[in-house]
């Protein structure tokens, strides 16, 4: 059992929880993930972790009530324990000194990029963070991912805040305005990953996503995470999660991943 | 009266039946009564030269708990079986006991040889279901510590041996379980996971202590455990934990399942009680198993048991190069599994969301012996031809995960991935590491895992004692 230091709902539905897991957070790296189990019955869903504290033995996750791990999750409140918490898991982000990053995030992948916009920026990077959210009232982590960025846009598709639309027409605007990237990377859901890869694929800019099929052991052991990349099939869990955008086949996850799509809905209303 | 019980045929285990249990998890076996188990056990000739004796790979004293099952002491008769072996419920339900103990029988010779599987399930199952396991005394503690990556067949008796010895044991699990194999692979029906839990839990009454979440090569290296943390000798048992899929296109479509997917999910995770339970699972009506080994069958019934209309084994061979036990394939045709043999996909197909709809398979002819003397299947041309399938599960093997071996410094591996470590004594490459079972050998059996690591525990004891 592991404790939850902290779950804190940030923005309507997205939840930030600080865990206890001192392994995980004495080796954890940019890019990588946890699997948790909320309770003895819960399914292995992996969650890209966010941030650490290696003295304080704590990992950080952003996560979005969409299912049923995820509402039980929701329900935990601080002082209460997780079943299982697995990791430090995935290759991490490779950091070197490039030139100008790009880091794009949505949703829970706001929280995402942060520990990699920090080691980007650390290795003596220019950071440009690009953050997306429905309306501004779901924006968060804004000031933590401006300390470690040299330019933090902002964008609402309402308008609400920052720039109207997303981060595919951020990145689309920066680099019409001539902006020279040497890198850029996303994190969030997998149609705004492949939108964007698509935007920085016409103009080869080397894009890396970090991919979210469905896992089970995370460990390479079953195969369930397969994706296909320039071809050949790899294992998000041990070949990933981060791979080259330009090269994903996204019809294909799109399909792997909605195939329990009427499973997970009545277990969700079941437990609601 | 003695000379008749010698003569006696051996004793029926009874089953459920095939037409209920195909739609239920609860074990098949029944398991002896005790007047069966004694009955059998008498039908021991007591040889001089006990040739089951040689067949067992942990060297268990079965001419010695046979005598005590006859003599009705079943208490005294799985202790002297743990005495070798740390997990004598699983055993007595998983060997392959037909090319091993059994084939040794001198009763067999003529007629059937003693049931000694079903006798070692028997005396394990009634010492703890009348709650008379007692702890065996343990050497004064030499202050060693030893650290054991994974909790499978092989970690498990390198832990139940060396914690007797008198050294600390920690076991490093990657799962929320322990049991490898055991719990994630072998289902419900064949081996009781409440079983499983009450022979591991006997050795964390010995004293082994264990690590679960732990995936070593992550959270931590094998040098760190060695540095660090300060153990004495490190001996890896993580399994093959690989799986192969088959180069044809389709692959990826949803629906196809590697077997060791299909099984954690119904094993570990208990998706077969969704929603009970949270992991879900493809209910398919027309599966397909390709592979025909132990997994398969193992697969292919638990398709049965989670509604299947027609499950089908496709394997490119014939029935006599199948790999699996005659008691799994007999048990699998009875619950009405079907054999396509000589019979291997070409290609995979799926609708406009890309789920499994039907496989194109192509009948093969047996040709010449190959490197592994069994006869090649060879193609017979023009006779493609295709089946509905809304589920497939690859159940083709396993290769080496190279999470563990990658991440260990001087850890040698072969072409193949696998550790390469001394057959005798388990010793790897590097200095007070020892490996053993599926990740040194490639996929194998769960007595051959513990016979590994009963082989790796006697020269780690050594290593602990006297030095490498």
């Amino acid at each position: 059992m592991y404790e939850v230091i902290r779950r804190d709902e940030i923005v309507p539905n997205i939840h930030l929880m600080v865990i206890k897991a001192p392994g995980v957070a004495d080796k954890a790296k940019p890019g990588q993930f946890v699997i948790i189990m909320p309770d003895e019955t819960g399914e292995r869903v992996p969650f890209t972790i966010s941030d650490w504290d290696r003295e304080k033995g704590t990992i950080s996750i952003f996560f979005l009530e969409v299912g049923i791990s995820t509402a039980k999750m929701a329900r935990i409140q601080s002082g209460g324990k997780l079943y299982s918490v697995a990791g430090p898991l995935g290759i991490p982000t490779s950091i070197d000194k490039l030139g100008t990053v790009i880091l794009g995030g949505g949703c829970y992948g706001i929280g995402a990029i942060f520990p990699i916009a920090r080691a980007m920026k650390e290795a003596g990077n220019r950071v440009i963070s690009i953050i997306e959210a429905r309306s501004a009232y779901l924006l968060y982590m804004e000031d933590s991912l401006k300390e470690f960025s040299d330019r933090l846009i902002v964008s609402t598709f309402d308008g609400s805040k920052g720039m109207k639309g997303s981060v595919q027409k951020v990145l689309t605007k920066l680099i019409d305005a001539g902006e020279k990237i040497d890198q850029s990377y996303f994190i969030g859901c997998t149609f705004m990953m492949m939108k964007c890869s698509n935007v920085t694929r016409s103009h080869k800019i080397k894009t890396l996503v970090a991919l979210n099929p469905i896992m089970v052991d995370g460990t390479g052991m079953c195969g369930c995470c397969r994706v296909t990349v320039k071809g050949n099939t790899k294992f998000a869990c041990v070949d990933g999660p981060e791979f080259d955008g330009h090269e994903v086949d996204w019809q294909e996850l799109f399909a792997r991943k909605s195939l329990y799509l009427k499973e997970e809905a009545m277990a969700y209303q079941t437990y609601r | 009266m003695k000379n008749e019980d010698k003569k006696s045929s051996r004793q029926h285990m009874p089953e459920q039946l095939p037409e209920l249990r195909v739609r239920n998890f609860e074990e098949v076996p029944y398991g002896y009564s005790p007047e069966a188990a004694v009955k059998e056990a008498k039908r021991c000739l007591n040889c001089k030269k006990p040739g089951c004796m040689s067949g067992c790979p942990v060297q268990v004293n079965i001419p010695k708990f046979l005598s005590l099952i006859a003599k009705g002491d079943f208490a005294a008769a799985a202790r002297t079986v743990k005495e070798k072996n740390a997990l004598p419920a699983v055993t007595g339900r998983v060997c392959p006991q037909e090319i091993q103990c059994e084939s040794g029988c001198i009763l067999g010779k003529k007629g059937d040889p003693v049931a000694i599987g079903n006798l070692e399930r028997f005396c394990a199952d009634y010492e703890r279901d009348n709650n008379l396991i007692e702890l065996p005394e343990k050497a004064s503690s030499t202050g060693k510590r030893v650290a054991v990556v994974g909790s499978g067949p092989s970690g498990l008796t390198v832990a139940g041996d060396l914690v007797r010895l008198g050294h600390d044991v920690v076991i490093f699990e990657a799962l929320h379980k322990p049991g490898g194999v055991l719990f994630y692979g072998i289902p419900e029906f064949r081996l009781p996971k409440s079983i499983v839990e009450a022979e591991i839990d006997f050795l964390f009454r010995m004293g082994v202590e264990i690590e679960l979440d732990s995936v070593i090569g992550n959270i931590r290296t094998v040098n760190e455990l060695l540095t660090r943390d300060g153990f004495d000798a490190v001996f890896i048992g993580v399994g093959a934990g690989l799986p192969a899929f088959i180069s044809v296109p389709g692959m990826n479509l949803s629906g196809i399942y590697s077997a060791n997917e299909y099984l954690t999910r119904a094993n570990l995770m208990k998706a077969y009680m969704f929603p009970e339970y949270d992991t879900p699972i493809v209910r398919g009506k027309n599966v397909a198993v390709f592979g025909a080994g132990n997994v398969a069958m193992d697969s292919a019934r638990t398709a049965m048991r989670l509604g299947a209309d027609r499950v089908r084994i496709v394997y490119r061979r014939s029935r006599d190069e199948m790999p699996a036990r005659f008691a799994e394939t007999h048990h699998a045709e009875e619950e009405g599994v079907e054999f396509f043999l000589l019979t291997a996909p070409t290609r995979f197909l799926g609708d406009e969301k890309a789920r499994l709809t039907g496989i194109e398979c192509l009948r093969m002819k047996l040709g010449e012996p190959d490197e592994s003397g069994r006869r090649r299947p060879l193609p017979v041309e023009g006779s493609e031809f295709k089946m509905e399938c809304d589920l497939a599960i690859i159940a083709v093997g396993a290769g080496a995960n190279p999470l563990l071996p990658g991440s260990t410094e001087d850890l040698k591996t072969n072409k193949w991935g696998y550790i390469v470590a001394d057959l005798q004594t388990g010793k790897t490459t590097k200095r007070g590491v020892w490996a053993g079972g599926d990740i040194v050998t490639g996929q194998a059996t769960v007595i051959l895992a513990m016979g590994a690591g009963r082989k790796a525990s006697d020269s780690i004891h050594h290593y602990l004692t006297w030095g490498w």
